[in-house]
């Protein structure tokens, strides 16, 4: 009781600021511990086997830095990953973050069947992604899907086997499953911009799009930088669905950073490769993560609403 | 009252059967276990174990995994010493290597009397070094080619019995919109291997293959195997359905394309007679639904005899099981195996096993047309060739697998193709 009294004062009048504030670290051992055990020991663990040699079947073999060798100079088809990641992380923002935006924008407003539409859009969420990759697929078939369905002649109707397009199917797909999940993000933050700053925008004279550019926008900066880099770090390490509708294939074409390391580790057996790939997928994760922190100043993060 | 009540007896029940589960996931040392794969004869496979189980008050756990999976996840569970204790395998490479590093165990002695009741071309691929290292668990499944009757008849075509029919019969089609020579799931790439098996060995005979087996220098490029190549991209140009490479055989959308009149011709494995069956009656039933032969290449050097497919699924029995897990496996394997209602099950799903027993149950079994065409296919076949994906060491399988289809995406030159493979 009394931390958090004292707290509560610091928050409010900051009496003693040179003292240690919040709770104390023990109530965040468990949390420590669960991630040490479940996040830092693997990786460590990833890290050993990246300088080793293992079929999975056999024993491990420590090899030195051969494996870095080979997959950074030796393995071209590693830069082209990486190549594929960027335009997927790419890809999937431009597509995922505006109409995530605009869909949580509209979803919080008050509009006529708002309720029911905010359901069906919320509705991707819910399914499992091996679900939603098995009912693309029978969509996108050539001889069974929407392709043959519709009378389109200009529709193509090689979706999944046409190395120029998959990408953007696959960009489509994921973001079609991930939208509604920002959107809720969106949702919440315009609900918690305070009402009047709306009215007294209207009675300055301010129409729709000027109050969206110079209330909400401004008003979601702190919900914009949580969703893009959840954005950016999940299409970055993602992986069901595009293994589920197409195992990398055709060509390669979307074999990005995270499915080449499954491949090479589980389907070619290559644990040490493998390994090498997962590192260099954490250091760009971690460097992106820290770069967007940085950079948005989410470390000095203050509350802005009316109030506050 | 009574509401609240129901509502807490029911969240205790759900939090109860959750640690239950938790217990049954994590626990499970005293229990056999069996992971089996998903469709086609499977199911019959899982009662049957459970039927086991009943009989023997034993436990064989038994976890069904889709084909692909299973194949990634088995290797991963052995390795680390997780191993289910009947593990699947369709011989080959993988068992070769599960015996190299001592995964699983001899069974000699304990396979009753299996060994006199399979064919010796089957029970071979289970020999390892003169032991026993696995036994056939299902169905004998040679690759056929299936057809659709009306569709022959539409374009007044005959069953091809050499290649150069077959290219007869590709011109006919060539001018007929909607309808192709050959279906062909070339989006799942496996069952683009049984083409290039087949067209290698009518060309070059099984040697070829089998120098790339055992090891011999450079034993890809060969010109068979490159003229194998050339013709899968030629049949790419015309005779395989349009857009093959989108085609799907985990949804069957293969046999549905032959079933739907699409194409007039389905080179795919014995199991497709039961998938047919099963999702597409109408066709089944209809007297449109056939099988024959691989044609004949006039002036191949391959016996016409020669088939390709898997012999058999089989099990092997873990080396990292405990002894009590092994006794119920070897119970299992000895005196179960193979018992008559899981083999007159097996018939009656147009499956044969690989047993020289069963000759006069075939007939008069529903499926008995099929049935005696496979029995004499595999029985009078000079060499019946494991698939290649299976046949070759696990660490090439990946590399086998990507060039192939890059061949169909005509991504890729044959010579290209050998030289990549030679190189593995």
């Amino acid at each position: 009781m009394t931390t958090i009294a004292s707290h509560i004062v610091n928050a409010q009048g900051k009496v003693n600021g040179k003292r240690r504030q919040g709770p104390t670290f023990l109530m965040a051992l468990p949390a420590v511990l669960f991630f040490g055990l479940f996040a830092l020991v693997p990786l460590g663990g990833v890290l050993a086997i990246s300088f080793m040699e293992w079929n999975i079947l056999g024993s491990p073999s420590w090899v030195g830095t051969d494996n870095w060798d080979t997959v950074i100079n030796d393995r071209p088809f590693t830069w082209r990953a990486l190549t594929l990641t960027l335009i997927f992380v790419v890809g999937s923002y431009l597509f995922q973050a505006p109409i995530a935006l605009l869909l949580g924008v509209f979803m919080a407003g008050q509009q006529k069947y708002r309720a029911f539409l905010s359901v069906l859009y919320f509705l991707p969420l819910l399914f499992s992604s091996v679900a939603v990759g098995l009912t693309f697929q029978s969509l996108l078939s050539p001889y069974y899907g929407i392709s043959a369905a519709l009378p389109f002649d200009w529709l193509p109707s090689d979706w999944l086997s046409n190395s120029d397009i998959v990408m953007y199917v696959m960009i489509f797909v994921v973001g079609w499953c991930f939208i509604p999940f920002h959107a809720l993000l969106y949702q919440a933050g315009v609900r918690q911009i305070p009402a009047d700053m709306y009215e007294a925008a209207t009675i300055d004279g301010a129409g729709r799009v000027r109050q969206f550019f110079s209330i909400t926008l401004p008003q979601l900066r702190y919900t914009i930088i949580t969703s893009s880099t959840l954005m950016l770090v999940g299409s970055l390490t993602y992986f069901d669905l595009i293994f589920v509708l197409t195992g990398g294939q055709p060509q390669n074409a979307v074999r990005i950073l995270p499915l080449d390391m499954y491949i090479t580790g589980f389907s070619a057996n290559n644990l040490g490769h493998a390994s090498v790939i997962a590192v260099i997928l954490v250091a760009i994760g971690l460097t992106m993560s820290l770069l967007l922190n940085k950079f948005s100043g989410s470390t000095k993060m203050e509350s802005d609403k009316a109030g506050a | 009252m009574p509401r609240t009540l129901t509502l807490r007896a029911g969240t205790a029940g759900i939090a109860s059967f959750s640690l239950f589960a938790l217990a049954a996931c994590g626990g499970g040392d005293e229990e056999a276990s069996a992971w089996i794969l998903t469709g086609g004869g499977w199911p019959a496979i899982e009662e049957d174990l459970e039927r086991f189980n009943e009989d023997r008050e034993a436990e064989i756990d038994v976890e069904a995994l889709e084909n692909d999976a299973y194949k990634q996840q088995i290797r991963t569970a052995v390795g680390s010493g997780d191993a289910p204790t009947m593990i699947m395998s369709w011989t080959g490479g993988a068992l070769l290597e599960y015996v190299e590093q001592d995964r699983i165990i001899p069974l000699d002695g304990n396979t009753g009397e299996l060994d006199d009741r399979v064919y010796e071309s089957v029970w071979q691929n289970g020999v390892v070094d003169d032991s026993v290292y696995a036994v056939p668990l299902n169905d004998v499944q040679p690759v056929v080619m299936y057809y659709n009757q009306e569709v022959l008849d539409e374009h007044d075509l005959s069953l091809p019995e050499t290649w150069s029919d077959v290219e007869d019969i590709i011109d006919a089609l060539g001018d007929v919109e909607d309808v192709d020579a050959f279906s062909l799931a070339g989006g799942s790439v496996w069952p683009a291997f049984m083409w290039l098996a087949y067209l290698t060995d009518r060309h070059g005979g099984e040697e070829v293959f089998q120098a790339v087996v055992e090891g011999e220098e450079g034993a890809w490029d060969h010109e068979s195997i490159i003229w194998a190549l050339e013709t899968m991209q030629d049949l790419g140009d015309a005779g395989f359905i349009r857009d093959y490479n989108a085609v799907d055989a985990g949804q069957n959308e293969d046999a549905q394309l032959l079933a739907d009149g699409r194409a007039a011709f389905l080179l795919q494995g014995s199991w497709v007679y039961a998938t047919i069956n099963q999702d597409f009656p109408e066709f089944a039933d209809s007297g449109n639904f056939g099988f024959t032969e691989f044609p004949v290449l006039e002036e191949g050097a391959g016996d016409p005899s020669n088939i390709v497919g898997n012999p058999a699924n089989f099990w092997s029995v873990s080396a990292d099981a405990t002894e009590q897990e092994q006794e119920v496996a070897f119970d299992y394997i000895s005196e179960h195996l193979y018992n008559d209602q899981a083999v007159d099950e097996m018939l009656e799903a147009g499956s044969l096993p690989p047993l020289n027993d069963i000759g006069d149950r075939i007939e008069g079994s529903e499926a008995e047309e099929f049935l005696s065409f496979a029995d004499e296919l595999v029985g009078s076949a000079n060499h019946f060739q494991l698939s290649w994906d299976q046949a070759i060491s696990p660490s090439e399988e990946q590399a086998f697998g990507d060039n192939v289809a890059a061949i169909l995406q005509g991504n890729m030159t044959p010579q290209e193709f050998v030289d990549s493979m030679n190189s593995q």
